[in-house]
């Protein structure tokens, strides 16, 4: 048995409003009016966010290969899919996503460093989903999006104009929870942004074998609005995740989109793209690279200044060394805490069994009522 | 003093907590108009709205999966598995996510959902409809597994376990669900969620049986009665934790343990159960601990069910057996 093809076939038309070569915004009829607010000091805020973003990324690759993290998911190449995105929500807005994130975490406000403990080993989690309303990673595959609905069901019940967006990959599409998760959002009416990061790869299996037609066409069955992004295009990125977002706070329900990007980095550390891609097509995406689309804009308008180029790069710089730093001198949980949090209340067999571990490992007991 | 079937017990219990906290809701397949196939929850949506009684489609993976979010959101649902056979799709939802979420998220976020099962065979069912899968979940940390018996137990139990901030997995003996007893429709619960509970005292031997088993053992106890052994009969009611002071206490008097279920023998409640009552009361113990259960095949056909279910001569022939070492 065979997949049919490696390749999506049928097209549809992706938003884009930063042209790839640079020049003016290309107008869209719809989209275009979305981010009309969006001015230059807005477009160089972004372009330091990108920058940061991939900066960030590039230390934690940098640490795992030092033996400092377990494992790394980079997201090289992913970055105007995720910052244009997170840049369209609210504070109060939640976010359910997977584990790739990064530049998401981010931009809601996670310490850079807190994002790396989890994959030291150091937590599984990382931070408060509720300080900055945003879920810590979801390994299971898919397994998220149907949260991020019942918190929407939740929310409409609340009368509250707040949305929840979810953050997947095309791989996650194949998931019987993705078909859930759409079938409940629009029988519910939930004001959910299904956000898919289509980066061509599940781990090595491109995204033909998950889908013979464009992903964004899987939301018309369920009646859902599906919109298709470029998604190295930051501008179009933020436009349409706009959109999304106003029509889930104004009771319109879920909307679909598919933001078309490439994984130019591996899977994870543990991966090694070599075995199943050649180099050819990562050098076609790397002439798509999203920082680049935006460089251009920004020179266009001769925004690209030395100067800013420089202001991005030290705070690219700076975050880079607050995040090793941060990760060398992580203070590793005690022994005793595995048994922390495993219940809300406490359960009788765990404190058996806590009492006994302090015992054998001869730690003092600090607790009074353990949990 | 109300008289009660089990079934309109849970119903009651369920309308209590829908009454006494309004983040309470109930949803799942045909819990709606319809009450339930069981008619658990008969009337509470036309109580209580579409709001907070709701259908949901027909996917167990999306019932606990949007519960988890609601959960998330500052609800506490309420969630029907239509049978237990109906349980597997849900099962990376139940046992990788909200058993993890709360210890996953250092503490930070709690999800207080009550998944109700109405399990176990003995009603001519078809296939994938009379399963015992309590075991998946009692070994899984994070989840906390009850299993009501009757009718007045039943009534507060469902109200503890939907104020529990943790994860619960109720239990209910279906084919008990007509089964009727007075209920103390005003009172509190004396005993708590976790807590085992004696049923009738005894002086020779000890059966601990929970769900639908707990009226098969009381049946078996008096039958072995009026052959002058005296059986004391315990529920144990909490299958995660497990309430094993109450057995030990129990075995210290009478030295003899059978368990009964009707979940498979091989890695069941039983086996947790012989092992720590070997454990701790192994001078105390005059003889082994016999586990009386389900074999190793999959639930029958219902026509030849009753000889794949423990009845009352399966204890009893273990009663027997037990005191026949001397």
């Amino acid at each position: 048995m065979s997949i049919a093809s490696m390749e999506i076939t049928g097209h549809t038309e992706a938003v884009a409003l930063l042209p790839r070569a640079g020049g003016d915004l290309l107008p869209h009829p719809v989209f275009s009016a979305y981010v009309s607010d969006i001015g230059d000091a807005e477009l160089v805020q972004m372009y330091t966010d990108l920058v940061v973003v991939r900066r960030i990324d590039a230390e934690a690759t940098a640490l795992q290969r030092q033996g400092e993290l377990g494992l790394w998911a980079p997201m090289l190449g992913q970055e105007a899919a995720q910052v244009g995105s997170a840049l369209a929500l609210r504070k109060e807005d939640f976010v359910f996503a997977s584990y790739r994130e990064h530049a998401v975490a981010y931009l809601r406000g996670v310490d850079p460093t807190m994002i790396l403990r989890f994959w030291r080993g150091s937590t599984h989690s990382g931070w408060n989903p509720y300080e900055v309303n945003m879920t810590t990673p979801a390994i299971v595959v898919g397994s998220q999006m149907l949260q991020a609905v019942g918190y929407g069901m939740g929310i409409r019940r609340d009368r509250s104009d707040d949305i929840a967006i979810t953050y997947f990959g095309d791989g996650a599409t194949s998931q019987g929870d993705f078909s859930e998760a759409l079938g409940f959002a629009a029988s519910f009416n939930a004001p959910v942004v299904f956000f898919c990061q289509n980066n061509q790869f599940a781990i090595s299996a491109p995204v033909g074998v998950q889908a013979t037609v464009p992903i964004v066409q899987r939301a018309a069955g369920f009646g859902i609005e599906g919109v298709q992004v470029d998604g190295n295009d930051v501008l179009a990125v933020l436009a349409v995740t706009r959109y999304a977002a106003e029509r889930a706070r104004n009771g319109d329900g879920p909307t679909f989109i598919e933001a078309v990007t490439y994984r130019m980095g591996p899977h994870t550390t543990s991966d090694d793209p070599t075995r199943y891609r050649d180099a050819d097509e990562l050098a076609r995406w790397k002439e798509r690279d999203p920082i680049d689309r935006l460089l251009r804009t920004l020179e266009h308008r001769g925004l690209a200044t030395a100067e800013m180029l420089a202001t991005a790069e030290a705070k690219a710089s700076e975050f880079a060394a607050s995040v090793r730093i941060g990760c060398l001198g992580t203070v590793e949980p005690a022994p005793e805490s595995i048994f922390e949090n495993v219940y809300a209340e406490p359960h009788s067999l765990l404190e058996e069994e806590r009492v006994e571990f302090l015992a054998y490992h001869g730690i003092p007991d600090t607790k009074a009522a353990g949990q | 003093m109300t008289t009660l079937s089990l079934a309109k017990a849970i119903n009651a219990g369920l309308r209590r907590s829908l009454t006494s906290d309004d983040r309470v809701m109930l949803m799942g397949e045909d819990v709606g108009a319809l009450g339930g196939v069981f008619r658990v929850t008969d009337q509470l949506q036309a109580e209580f709205g579409r709001e907070r009684v709701f259908d949901t489609p027909l996917a167990e993976s999306g019932i606990i999966g949007t519960a988890i979010g609601l959960a998330m959101r500052g609800y506490r649902p309420v969630c029907e598995i239509q049978f237990d056979g109906f349980i597997y799709p849900a099962f990376d939802q139940i046992v990788s996510q909200l058993a993890k979420i709360h210890n996953r998220t250092d503490g930070a976020v709690t999800v207080p959902l009550t998944i109700r099962v109405p399990y176990g065979g003995g009603i001519g069912a078809v296939e994938h409809h009379s399963e015992s899968p309590e075991a998946y979940f009692a070994h899984t940390a994070g989840l906390r597994v009850v299993s009501c018996s009757a009718a007045d137990d039943a009534y507060g139990m469902i109200q503890q376990a939907i104020a529990s901030d943790d994860p619960v997995l109720f239990f209910e003996p279906k084919r008990r669900y007509w089964d009727k007893q007075d209920v103390d429709l005003e009172g509190t619960p004396t005993l708590g969620l976790y807590d085992a509970r004696v049923v009738i005292e005894g002086t020779d031997l000890t059966v601990v049986a929970y769900g639908p088993m707990v009226a098969t053992a009381l049946a078996a106890a008096r039958e072995a009665a009026t052959e002058g052994t005296s059986v004391e009969v315990i529920d144990l009611r909490s299958l995660s934790p497990i309430d094993f002071g109450t057995i030990e206490r129990s075995v210290a008097k009478t030295g003899r343990l059978i368990v009964v279920h009707e979940a498979p023998v091989f890695l069941g409640l039983g086996a947790e159960i012989a092992a720590r009552i070997s454990e701790r009361c192994f001078w105390m113990l005059e003889s082994p601990v016999i586990r009386v259960g389900g074999y190793s095949t999959p639930y029958p056909p219902s026509k030849v069910e009753q000889y794949y279910l423990p009845d009352i001569d399966r204890v009893l022939d273990a009663v027997d057996r037990s005191l026949a070492v001397q």
